[in-house]
């Protein structure tokens, strides 16, 4: 059994007056894929800003290891070593693709170096445009930039948030394969619509409705199980 | 980090321009003109400092004259209060940068954790502060009716203080261009973008913040000082909201986040001042100037929401373009 790197127990988040999470509960493991599923509106990605801190939990607890998160600043859960990529992939498109992954690295050691290299084989574009200005990239490339800044920053836990959305079929595909690769040196929380990718990488599923976990399982048990599938995603 | 070609042709041109500035007072003398360039000079370092806060990490304050004000009444307090010798103006120049900075630190822990239009409105009502008070501590500012002073001699020598604003000018602007291109200013441009993101990658944004404007304050308070040694004399204007809507104004004509584009807007501000007022003769209007920039302001707002240096910069890269898609055009052709 791998041991648990995240926990989420009853998480309650209100985005204004709208309460989004309503007692979200569940857990990541260590060196796997765990992919959160839902329909549109279901409170997947406020999941993802609710862990990273950017929407404060009102209730509940969330864990990292053995350690409280749900207080602590963004930029504090950040170092803890949690990566995140935000489903507008939140580049900063003023700056190089070089410049973007440079300040997400914070430091030039040999540890972040080697991630660095190892990342760049796997997105060999991002080297190719190295010295361009990140907001000329292809939406593609963007998606891509976004994962290797995230990635190179040593973290434990990465949270990805829709990276199929908006891209050209064989682009989703590249994408998907390089996260593949990423599952033997990172665990990863993954929030994707496109089932047919996530039920390709995924360990462990979720399902996310009205803000709350309903289902849970092994990817296996959802792929072979239609009517589980037509019930609470609304796909065959 | 990357430097691109348009900033390392901007900062070519500005050192060439600054070397033929140096030799100017030596072969043309023109009392007026040298007045005017010094007070681009020390306005160009204020706009700078405010470009850092605007361009650079996306902070709208209003009360950038607060800093701007310390400046001008610690070195003029300085001068009146004691000897006019450069000892003191060292001294009064420390001590300035010292209040800006621990200004700077206390207001942008209070005020910088707000979103921008809060912090806007709080940074004008603490600058507005600073402007009553100093019309209330007449002891010591003598209020609205402000007070003169002597400086030392060497710096009454109008080439002189001509030299040292433009020597500080050209060492602010580098230093700041090395500060911009290091990791510490990637940030900035990073916070500017997306705050979120950026804090979501491990930065602690108001930390970033309150650093970039300690040295916008500090960079202030010496324009500041520089500008009451200009004139000699100071009043409370120095810390109206005028002094921060002439930085605003400087920075955007000029171009945002370029830093030249601050000292190009500062040049275009002062001379447009004097240029303006030089026409009362002919017509009563001129004397109201200030409906001018507003205007100038406004156009520029609509048509040139870059500035001039990001109008040109733009135009240099459709030029550039344009060149390499008639290459091979021609090489397919």
């Amino acid at each position: 059994m791998m041991s648990t790197l995240l926990k989420l127990q009853q998480v309650e988040t209100y985005i204004e007056e709208f309460h989004i999470l309503q007692g979200i509960s569940f857990e990541a493991r260590k060196g796997e894929v765990t992919v959160l599923l839902g329909r549109n509106g279901a409170g997947k990605t406020t999941t993802l800003r609710t862990i990273m801190g950017l929407n404060k939990a009102s209730k509940g607890q969330i864990f990292f290891g053995n350690e409280e998160i749900q207080t602590l600043q963004p930029y504090e859960i950040a170092n803890k070593g949690m990566g995140y990529v935000p489903e507008d992939q939140g580049i900063f498109g003023e700056l190089t693709v070089e410049e973007n992954i440079k300040v997400a690295m914070k430091k030039d050691d040999s540890q972040s170096l080697e991630r660095l290299e190892w990342i760049l084989q796997i997105f060999p574009d991002l080297k190719k445009f190295w010295q361009k200005q990140s907001g000329l990239l292809s939406g593609g490339q963007k998606q891509m930039l976004s994962i290797a800044r995230a990635y190179v920053k040593n973290c434990e836990l990465l949270l990805i948030d829709e990276p199929s959305k908006g891209l050209a079929p064989i682009v989703v595909e590249k994408v998907m394969e390089s996260i593949q690769e990423m599952k033997d040196k990172t665990t990863i929380i993954l929030v994707e619509q496109n089932f047919m990718m996530a039920s390709r990488i995924g360990d462990y599923f979720y399902i996310v409705d009205e803000g709350r976990t309903v289902y849970d399982g092994k990817m296996q048990e959802l792929i072979g199980n239609k009517e589980l599938r037509e019930k609470h995603l609304g796909i065959a | 980090m990357r430097v691109s070609y348009e900033n390392k042709l901007g900062s070519i041109i500005f050192l060439m321009v600054s070397c033929l500035l140096i030799v100017f007072p030596l072969v043309y003398e023109d009392r007026n003109l040298l007045i005017i360039f010094t007070q681009i000079f020390i306005f160009a370092i204020f706009a700078m400092s405010y470009d850092i806060l605007l361009g650079f990490t996306g902070i709208i304050s209003f009360g950038h004259a607060m800093f701007f004000g310390i400046g001008a009444y610690s070195m003029s307090i300085f001068m009146k209060r004691f000897e006019p010798e450069m000892l003191y103006v060292f001294l009064a120049l420390i001590v300035g940068v010292f209040l800006s900075a621990i200004v700077s630190y206390v207001v942008g822990l209070l005020t910088l954790r707000l979103k921008t239009h809060y912090y806007a409105m709080l940074t004008l009502a603490l600058a507005n502060l600073f402007y009553v008070g100093a019309e209330k501590w007449r002891s010591l500012t003598e209020g609205a009716d402000g007070f003169t002073f002597r400086i030392p001699d060497f710096l009454r020598e109008r080439v002189n203080f001509y030299l040292i604003t433009l020597v500080l000018m050209v060492l602010v602007y580098f230093a700041l261009k090395l500060f911009i291109q290091s990791p510490f200013g990637k940030v900035l441009v990073a916070i500017k973008e997306n705050e979120q993101r950026t804090e979501s990658l491990g930065f602690n944004i108001l930390y970033y913040k309150i650093i970039a404007s300690i040295i916008a304050g500090i960079l202030a308070s010496i324009a500041g000082a520089l500008y009451a040694i200009s004139l000699r004399f100071v009043n409370t204007s120095v810390f109206s909201i005028d002094i921060t809507l002439d930085a605003l104004l400087m920075t955007i004509i000029g171009g945002v986040g370029t830093i030249i584009g601050a000292v190009i807007g500062s040049g275009v501000i002062e001379f447009s001042h004097y240029w303006l007022t030089s026409l009362v003769k002919l017509h009563w209007i001129f004397e109201r100037w200030i409906i001018f920039f507003g205007i100038l302001y406004i156009l520029t707002v609509m048509f040139f929401p870059k500035g001039i240096v990001g109008a040109l910069t733009a135009l240099k890269r459709k030029a550039r373009h344009e060149k390499k898609h008639d290459q091979s055009d021609k090489m397919t052709g």
